[in-house]
């Protein structure tokens, strides 16, 4: 028991800290990135442009279902050989922001295909063009309806960003390693540890995405 | 590209395989499981519901790496496994939650006068749940089961960390040995999306004819 506790030293508990900042950072950033290009292919994809919405749907049809270990792979080691040599954190970034821009973009397609139909008929009939239906009547609406599958696909995100340890993201999954790496008897209590840290941040935001789900359902 | 296949075919079939294995075997055991904590959720005892849902909450907040290298490298202290018997545990454990909040949604979307009618006729809850709850449940989550099946075979790529042999690590090998990481990696998704694509657009399929 003594021996447990001794793994929680100060260095020790602040190097995962450390960790989990870098998980947040990372993951912040990627959801911010693939919520906008995200967005952008949900909305190209619904619109139904001739030749361009059919390879936008078929390439996000691919990322989504490839195996984002492969594509961290791609960006990493891969993408030296077209001359692009990113450093860890950007290919993290990258490899995640492709992946889930590619989820959200889906989220955003039927968030859009909830919306009645009624409201795009009735704002074109009074003059809007159909850009401006989108972004003044239908987006808004739909990104309501939205929220809860947002904040289920931004605790993907952080989990998903433990695979970053693959390619020595320092994160939190990657600190823990770290730690243990050098004394055996701390597997159990950093194992113990990064698992209340991810549980803590990750139940909390699904505890907000219920909420706005309940609200949702009252107002809607 | 072509080249590569041909000279590491072998190499790729195998990890396809062990892939697909794991995958199937993974399903089995968190259909069961993600069955059972469904409904365990919703029987009438307040003291089991807490318990599958603290199970359910656990598994979906901590990462499928994080519960993998529990097995693979803590558990195996205690009890010896491989990296694909770790690997298919953390697999099941990690979509078993999944399976169970996909299929308790279906136990609760069935019509509640079936359970009224079942239980007025006689039949006790267990009967009711078995015979005629369960079965409708289970029509409704085909769609999404079928998506967390494409999730499993994605996810199981984490084999690639614990030696698991899989397709992923396969390539991994491959591309390390050959240096050729751009056809290895795009045979390696192709095999991937050989399931995964086509199984996706059937299950769009079955949704939009439910819907």
């Amino acid at each position: 028991m003594q021996e447990f506790l001794n793994a929680y030293t100060s260095i020790n508990l602040i190097f995962l800290l450390k960790g989990l900042w870098i998980t947040i950072e990372v993951s912040l950033i990627s959801g911010a990135l693939s919520f906008v290009i995200g967005s952008f292919l949900g909305v190209i994809r619904y619109a139904k442009f001739p030749v361009i919405s059919m390879v936008v749907g078929f390439i996000v049809d691919i990322l989504r279902n490839l195996p984002l270990l492969l594509i961290i792979f791609f960006t990493y080691f891969g993408l030296p050989n077209f001359g692009i040599r990113l450093n860890i954190m950007t290919s993290a970034i990258a490899a995640l922001t492709v992946f889930e821009a590619a989820m959200i973009a889906e989220i955003v397609r039927s968030g859009i295909i909830s919306v009645p139909i009624g409201q795009t008929e009735g704002a074109r009939a009074n003059g809007l063009t159909g850009a401006q239906t989108m972004w003044h009547i239908i987006l808004p609406q739909a990104y309501k309806r939205m929220i809860p599958p947002l904040v289920s696909q931004l605790i993907s995100l952080i989990k998903d960003t433990s695979l970053a340890t693959i390619i020595v993201l320092p994160e939190l999954t990657y600190h823990a390693q770290i730690i243990y790496g050098q004394n055996n008897s701390y597997m159990i209590p950093m194992f113990l540890a990064i698992a209340v840290m991810y549980f803590i941040v990750n139940y909390c935001l699904s505890l907000v995405g219920t909420w706005f789900g309940r609200r949702g359902n009252k107002t809607a | 590209m072509i080249n590569i296949l041909t000279t590491h075919w072998s190499d790729f079939v195998h990890g396809f395989g062990i892939t697909l294995l794991s995958s199937i075997i993974a399903l089995i055991i968190s259909m069961i499981l993600g069955t059972g904590f469904a409904i365990l959720e919703i029987v009438p005892n307040k003291l089991v519901n807490t318990i599958a849902h603290i199970y359910i909450q656990i598994f979906r907040n901590i990462p499928l790496l994080v519960v993998t290298m529990f097995f693979y490298v803590v558990v195996t202290q205690f009890v010896k496994m491989s990296g694909l018997v770790a690997g298919t545990i953390g697999l099941a454990l990690y979509t078993s939650a999944f399976i169970a909040e996909t299929v308790r949604a279906g136990i609760l979307a069935v019509d509640k006068g079936q359970t009224e009618g079942a239980r007025a006729n006689g039949l006790t809850y267990w009967q009711t749940m078995r015979i005629i709850v369960l079965p409708q449940a289970f029509k409704i989550v085909i769609p999404p089961l079928g998506n967390q099946f494409i999730n499993l075979v994605k996810n199981s790529s984490i084999l690639a960390f614990v030696a698991g042999f899989d397709l992923m690590y396969q390539g991994n090998e491959i591309a390390s040995t050959t240096f050729d990481t751009i056809d290895t990696y795009v045979v390696v998704g192709l095999f991937y999306l050989v399931i995964t694509l086509p199984l996706s657009y059937y299950m769009r399929y079955l949704e939009n004819k439910l819907a």
